[in-house]
């Protein structure tokens, strides 16, 4: 499934949050979505699982307008892990993946056998099965994501969007996730702090700051060194990984600009 | 599940029965159950049994099937609002209904207003002033983001605050005892005025709510994730949110008009229901409103048997019973509401 960002723009009380992005997710494609705080990424983000209407443009899924297709319907192709800090009713971690079901299902229809099977294969495939029966509120940070993880693969969708999912996880986990990610065959559309992380992931990056796209491609053509300094404000230098071949990024401490976009 | 349904609801009927035949006049089960037997069947009963018989099925019966129907009623409105507001500390007064039905029916009693509805008049009144508040409400709450559930709460505890004020004002100027007793009533409730009359209406409107809110319980489980997950779960929570506040003001304002603000059920009885039945929706809207029909059936019972011939405000049983208990109950299972 191909998601399309055509031209959108936000606009918040006059504020201007995101500027005419335009963006391709192809079929079975990872596109990372990088930029510093406040570039606008989960703005964009929103925008495609239908938690915020662009001010201008529009999102196509395969072509269609997003906004033409009803919520429940979208949701059956698009799920989202947001940055929501979740509910304060004691859950079990069981019934939270099992909501993911909720746009396929009408009321308060019980889930079917092959559904309760498609639950527990994801939180086998996440490392959450022990943990079906355990309220969300006792998790730790790292296993509540987890959860959140399985739900969203318990929706089936085709189109995958995930706003910063390697938070709170150990090393294992975010590494487990981005090659589940790059296993799963879904259209991703991912954002991510950790650069390298990122460089390894996607197929492309997309770099926002202040809500405009200044960057577009694959890893290696978009991280260099100018990049990082002028849009984040460090100092790094880039070497490609010693097996992969992919650019990883080294940070220098010592020469770190002071104020951002103003090297010193 | 379906096993403490059958006890609650087991436990439900006994507790109606014993309540009726319990009192100032004791009554026991058998006669009672032969009593309401008659007057569901158009049977005998000798002259001597016409007190009892009239105080079983005018007073009591009417009396103990509204505490049971409220309670019910204000536990699945607790448990849907605390989910609307996303709120632990929600109860069904939280968006002020309980002041605009104290000021409603103040207003009417005072002013002599409504005259031709007869006794139903003050109920009326009250019912009008909850629907008046919570309209207010949702027009002072609504904003680009909907009814933002922060704002909803902050604007019904100060609407709450100045509904109360205007009461004062009136109470304070109409130096009028019967002004200050209803006051009293309405903010403290009670069934000592239940009759035939006030149930039907009552009885439909919660029912209508129950039927509804448990349809909705897998909403209900989504809306209390949050508005994001809401959506990318397809469900458009201002629309359900808006509906909800919709059913639950009626609902609120129905019970509010017969038996006043009967505090801490709409509050405690939902949490203690997710103690023992776990949180989702669809299983706890079908717990709570029978837990909670049982638990006012025996407050009430307590209330008017205590300090006979006296009768005790509920709220302060709901209380005196309700609050140790939860606490209790707190402490010994490690409910989590909102984090460790």
């Amino acid at each position: 499934m191909t998601l399309l960002l055509d031209e959108i723009s936000v606009s918040v009380d006059g504020a201007a949050l995101l500027r005419d992005l335009a963006l391709t997710v192809g079929p079975r494609q990872i596109v990372g979505l990088i930029g510093p705080n406040g570039s606008g990424k989960t703005t964009a983000l929103r925008c495609v699982y239908r938690a915020l209407r662009p001010t201008g443009g529009v999102v196509r899924i395969d072509g269609r307008d997003l906004d033409r297709i009803p919520l429940r319907e979208s949701a059956r192709m698009i799920a989202a892990l947001t940055q929501e800090g979740g509910s304060d009713l004691d859950f079990t971690v069981g019934e939270v993946v099992a909501l993911g079901r909720t746009p396929h299902l009408r009321g308060n229809q019980a889930l079917s056998a092959t559904e309760r099977e498609l639950c527990r294969r994801a939180m086998a495939q996440t490392g959450i099965a022990h943990l079906a029966g355990r309220g969300v509120l006792s998790l730790s940070g790292g296993e509540r994501q987890r959860v959140l993880v399985a739900r969203a693969l318990v929706q089936e969708p085709r189109v995958l969007i995930l706003d910063e999912p390697t938070n709170h996880l150990d090393l294992h986990h975010q590494l487990r996730l981005l090659s589940m990610l790059k296993e799963s065959g879904l259209s991703v559309l991912v954002t991510l702090h950790d650069l390298n992380l990122a460089a390894s992931a996607c197929d492309r990056l997309a770099v926002l700051s202040r809500g405009s796209l200044v960057s577009c491609g694959p890893p290696a053509e978009v991280l260099t060194e100018a990049l990082l300094r002028d849009v984040f404000g460090v100092a790094a230098s880039i070497v490609p990984h010693p097996l992969t071949g992919v650019p990883q990024v080294l940070y220098n401490l010592g020469s770190t600009p002071t104020a951002k976009g103003n090297p010193a | 599940m379906s096993a403490a349904v059958t006890l609650l609801v087991c436990s439900l009927c006994v507790s109606v029965l014993l309540a009726i035949g319990l009192g100032a006049a004791a009554v026991p089960p058998g006669e009672t159950l032969r009593y309401l037997w008659a007057a569901l069947t158009g049977g005998r009963i000798t002259a001597e049994e016409v007190t009892s018989y009239q105080i079983i099925w005018q007073v009591r019966t009417p009396r103990v099937l509204l505490a049971a129907v409220v309670g019910a009623g204000l536990s699945a409105v607790g448990v849907a609002i605390q989910a609307m507001v996303r709120n632990a500390l929600a109860d069904p007064f939280v968006l002020g209904v309980s002041s605009g039905a104290s000021a409603g029916a103040v207003l009417v009693t005072v002013s002599g207003s409504l005259a031709a509805l007869g006794v139903y008049a003050v109920s009326a009144g009250a019912f009008l002033g909850a629907l008046l508040v919570s309209a207010l409400v949702y027009l002072a709450s609504r904003g680009a983001a909907g009814l933002a559930p922060l704002r909803l709460v902050l604007t019904g505890v100060a609407m709450a605050f100045g509904f109360q004020a205007v009461m004062s004002v009136i109470v304070y100027f109409v130096p009028d005892g019967e002004a200050t007793s209803t006051v009293l009533f309405w903010s403290m409730g009670g069934f000592g005025a239940a009759t035939w009359g006030a149930l039907p209406v009552v009885t439909a409107a919660v029912a209508v709510a129950l039927v509804i809110l448990r349809r909705l319980g897998r909403g209900l489980d989504v809306l209390a994730l949050g508005d994001e997950t809401s959506a990318s779960l397809g469900i458009d929570a201002r629309r359900l949110r808006r509906g909800l506040f919709v059913l639950t003001s009626l609902a609120t304002g129905a019970m509010v008009a017969v038996s006043g603000a009967i505090g801490f059920v709409g509050l405690v009885l939902p949490h203690m229901v997710r103690l023992r039945a776990g949180a989702a929706h669809a299983r706890v809207l079908v717990i709570a409103p029978l837990a909670g029909a049982v638990f006012m059936v025996w407050a009430d019972l307590l209330a008017r048997t205590m300090v006979a011939p006296r009768e005790l405000p509920i709220g302060v049983i709901t209380a005196l019973v309700g609050v140790p208990v939860f606490l209790l109950l707190l402490r010994r299972r490690g409910y989590l509401f909102g984090g460790r």
